[in-house]
């Protein structure tokens, strides 16, 4: 069984995380011995994909400049950005494969570990069957590595169930946009958005969590444009909202259908654009009649005249966006939530313009790029349908395969860990996922995975999952590997190499294609280089939605990025979709969709009277296995806090500075009081990216929206109390 | 030659200490920064504010220096206290109305901010204001600043009886309403009274 080899302080102490504060040689190596080169790349740290120089020297990573004449953020970076280049050369970075043994984890060599796993993976799979092994991926991997991932497990691997953390992500916009407009990218590019009149941001802490994008919310607002902030929380990006509705967790898509409610009893939809471009409107329409600002305000706590506002001012502007993110996706509704965003820029006539769209603002690295091809559990390259006939034979000719030999859908992400747990998965592969982290309910994560009759994890650091591993092995870091990712915008861009991995560490795909071959995969893994992977990926995508077949990187470095579809080398690629009004359906029309209202998985009652939500802050990245190394990253927000209004505070006479103890159904944690009057007072924040006893997911809940599968972080019943310091409060994080 | 101007917008700060970590980054005093951003009044509200060297014309850190240690270029930047001649006494750190110079005294010396002298002398920005991802801090041509935002810049600052003007800019509104900042305010609650969103 799966457990971790030794307590978890003592792992800790040995793989970290610990705090590197200076570059290789110290603060002042840099003056005496200069960087060699500067390489043009991207930031890791979030779906914006900043372009960065990183300087090197000696196969290191030393330094960074900012990259001005990339055009999407033009030098611009956030903190994550400006320190990312400290996570290469962290004294934390494995360097050998890691075997659990009776007394910790052994350093071992790759022929072994390899073999092992290999061997593993055949007596589960002769035992149990195929499906009882599971592979998990993630979206910080480049779009090369994800296809592969895809390919891995269904050809090498010979199970159905490959899902990844993308899956926690931005599936719940994906699946709506996949709905209704048959595509999964955000129509528009960010340029677009200085020439909008009128924002709506919905449940997007963008300033903390794409800052880069907050300059384009300005430069809106200073070309006379107006900005509505949704939120339960005032983030940075409200402080200059022209208007601000503070919606009560889980009743967004109330909110929205009031808006539409008001647009349509005041006749300010565009009708001539639903007639010709939508099917579905009339049932929306008259789903929404009930939906008065008055009924909307009971519910929502927004007030019936900000409703009326918003939707005047969405439905009078000439160019309206809407852009949204975790905090209406992140919901056992979150389809529903953005389908109902949707519905309004439809309605409006607001899509397919400069400075008009419904926007997704994804989060992960490769957020974008990583959901494309192939590591989803119902998806093949090219954004295809797995049950997509057609599809299948095309992606099976270029695997060469039979399709029929091509499985079918298997489990996401949630369900994956729901299936460990409940004995059906025996053993799971992860790279680039840390569910001890990132999934709710810790304790069901850790109970899952103890039952895992193996577990293999490969990433740069020992996450807290890999504590649960028979074999860690230490992969790659974005700067150690070439390839492709797609940004925000669906622009795809280029990775460059800039260093080779430290020590014994390997570059993931040869990592996996090792694997593949001990299984008995020759020639169908035969890479000697990642661009061989993004040919092969081109071939399989065309044809998709996702259609990268034009696209190259040299095409790439050209053009500073090429947004996709491409279908062939002399395309340009599409920086803006639907602008001839056409959409991705077979009709060509877009679909408004039903958007029926359901309570929360976790609802609150008399027990559990305050909602709990969960976030991000800026200095931190997803679970931290990276982030939390980095001294001067931990230093801006050592460790997670709860924001609580002060009338809520001073009901349970809990001040500023204080310890709250809070409880849910699942179980308690307690955190220090941030005693603040930007939050909604039913509400309780607190920030995910810790391990252990400091993580806000030991008290969220299971519950996953039934389409997309995203768990609802956003929206938990807890009750509150003043609390004691726990343990760890008096011990801040360790330098080495 | 177009003459770049600092400029200075608080509104548009979103607190991430970009800049700060980017400062750090800088060869002559690496892994400290010499700008800070801070929370206004957290309890009451998520404004920040940036806090840089405003490189005043006539500036009070060397008015009041007893060693005549801090000496302007001549293309108006503050530098920090010349070595030799600091001797650590503070009166800069106590005298800037702005709150900006830093006393190090693991070297016994004022450093401040030079507005990154090595990059702008080499024709490039100063780091906090190229990374910036709001662009709170902006070091753009002035005509272009005018053109683009809203606001307007100042460089004239009072302080009682003194007046200061500075080299950098701070974005202003013309006029300024006041702003609630609390959530309640915004909230609908049935029978409650809701004059302040109507």
């Amino acid at each position: 069984m799966a457990k971790p080899p030794l307590p978890i302080e003592k792992l800790t102490e040995l793989y970290g995380p610990h705090l590197d504060y200076e570059p290789p040689g110290g603060w002042q190596d840099e003056s005496r011995n200069p960087a060699q080169k500067l390489v043009k790349t991207h930031c890791c740290f979030c779906g914006q994909q900043c372009g960065i120089q990183l300087k090197v020297r000696d196969n290191q990573v030393i330094g960074f400049e900012p990259w001005e004449d990339f055009p999407f953020n033009k030098g611009m970076l956030c903190p994550k950005g400006v320190k990312r280049y400290m996570q290469s050369n962290h004294s934390d970075r494995l360097l050998n494969p890691l075997m659990r043994s009776d007394d910790g984890f052994k350093t071992s060599n790759w022929e072994e570990a390899l073999d092992f796993i290999a061997r593993r993976i055949k007596e589960i799979q002769e035992k149990y069957g195929k499906d009882s092994v599971a592979v998990y991926g993630g979206a910080s991997l480049t779009t090369e590595k994800s296809y592969l991932l895809g390919k891995f497990a269904r050809v090498a691997v010979g199970t159905r169930h490959i899902d990844y953390n993308g899956r926690l992500c931005m599936v719940s916009a994906g699946t709506a946009y996949k709905l209704a407009f048959g595509v999964d990218r955000s129509p528009n590019p960010w340029e677009d958005i200085p020439k909008a009149d009128v924002i709506m941001i919905a449940g997007s802490n963008t300033a903390e969590c794409s800052p880069i994008t907050t300059d384009y919310i300005w430069r809106m607002k200073d070309n006379g444009g107006r900005l509505i902030v949704v939120d339960p929380r005032m983030t940075p990006i409200s402080r200059n909202n022209d208007l601000y509705l503070p919606v009560r967790p889980g009743t967004d898509v109330i909110l929205y259908m009031s808006i539409l409610h008001v647009i349509l009893r005041d006749n300010l939809q565009k009708s001539d654009f639903i007639e010709a471009h939508t099917t579905g409107f009339d049932d929306v329409a008259e789903s929404v009649k009930q939906y008065t600002p008055e009924f909307a305000a009971d519910i929502t706590g927004v007030p019936p005249q900000a409703i009326e506002k918003a939707a005047h001012w969405l439905g009078e502007a000439k160019a309206a966006m809407i852009m949204h993110a975790r905090g209406v996706e992140h919901q056992s509704k979150g389809v529903e939530n953005c389908s109902a965003l949707i519905n309004i820029c439809l309605a409006t006539g607001n899509i397919g313009r400069e400075g008009a769209g419904c926007v997704m603002i994804t989060g992960q690295g490769n957020g974008q790029g990583g959901r494309e091809h192939g590591q989803k559990c119902d998806q093949l390259p090219g954004q295809r349908s797995i049950d997509d006939e057609e599809g299948r034979k095309h992606v099976a000719s270029v695997w060469k395969v039979e399709p029929d030999a091509i499985p079918r859908a298997g489990y996401s992400a949630m369900e994956i860990m729901g299936a460990l747990h409940s004995g059906e998965i025996k053993a799971l592969v992860s790279i680039c996922f840390n569910p001890m982290v990132s999934l709710p309910h810790v304790q069901f994560t850790k109970e899952a995975l103890e039952k895992a009759e193996f577990v293999c994890v490969i990433d740069p650091f020992m996450s807290e999952t890999a504590h649960f591993a028979d074999v860690v092995l230490p992969g790659s870091l974005q700067e150690e590997d070439e390839g492709v990712v797609a940004n925000v915008e669906g622009r795809v861009l280029h990775i460059q190499k800039c260093v080779d991995p430290p020590g014994e560490a390997r570059v993931d795909w040869t990592i996996i294609c090792d694997l593949a071959r001990r299984l008995g995969q020759n020639e169908r893994f035969e890479y000697g280089a990642s661009r061989e992977i993004f040919d092969e990926l081109r071939q399989a995508s065309k044809g998709g939605v996702a259609d990268y077949y034009g696209i190259t990187y040299e095409k790439i470095d050209k053009h500073m990025g090429i947004p996709w579809p491409c279908p062939t080398l002399d395309h340009p690629g599409t920086p803006r979709l639907f602008e001839s009004g056409k959409f991705f359906h077979k009709d060509g029309k877009a679909r408004f969709v039903l958007t029926p209202y359901r309570e929360s998985g976790d609802p609150v009652d008399n027990d559990f009277p305050v909602y709990l939500t969960t976030g991000r802050v800026v200095s931190q990245y997803l679970s931290g296995t990276q982030t939390r190394r980095i001294g001067a990253l931990v230093d801006m927000y050592p460790e997670p806090k709860l924001e609580i209004h002060p009338r809520l505070a001073k009901s349970h006479g809990i001040a500023d500075g204080d310890w709250v103890h809070v409880t849910t159904r699942r179980g308690d944690a307690t955190f220090q009081a941030m005693v603040v009057k930007t939050i909604r007072p039913d509400t309780v924040f607190v920030p995910y990216h810790w391990a252990g006893p400091k993580s806000i997911n030991q008290l969220t809940h299971r519950t996953i929206d039934p389409r997309s599968k995203i768990p609802e972080y956003k929206v938990s019943a807890c009750r509150i109390e003043k609390g004691q310091a726990p343990a760890w409060s008096s011990k801040k994080g360790a330098a080495k | 030659m177009t003459e770049y101007g600092f400029f200075i917008d608080p509104s548009r700060c979103i607190g991430c200490k970009s800049c700060e970590n980017a400062c750090a980054e800088c060869e002559t005093h690496r892994g400290y920064p010499m700008i800070q951003v801070d929370f206004i009044d957290r309890a009451n509200s998520i404004a920040t504010v940036p806090t840089v060297c405003m490189h005043c014309e006539n500036p009070t850190c060397a008015q009041v220096c007893p060693a005549d240690a801090i000496k302007k270029t001549e293309d108006g930047v503050v530098q920090s206290s010349l070595k030799p001649r600091c001797v650590a006494c503070s009166n800069c750190v106590v005298g800037c109305p702005f709150g900006v110079p830093k006393m190090m005294s693991s070297i016994d010396q004022m450093m401040k901010c030079d507005m990154c002298y090595d990059r702008t002398s080499a024709g490039k920005r100063p780091m906090c204001a190229t990374v910036c991802p709001s662009q709170a801090l902006a070091f753009v041509p002035i005509e272009q600043i005018k053109r683009e935002r809203k606001l307007t810049p100042t460089n004239v600052f009072r302080f009682g009886n003194q007046e200061v003007k500075t080299k950098v800019f701070m974005m202003v509104p013309e006029t300024v309403d006041e702003i609630s900042i609390d959530v309640v305010d915004y909230i609908w609650e049935r029978g409650a009274d809701h004059e302040a969103i109507a």
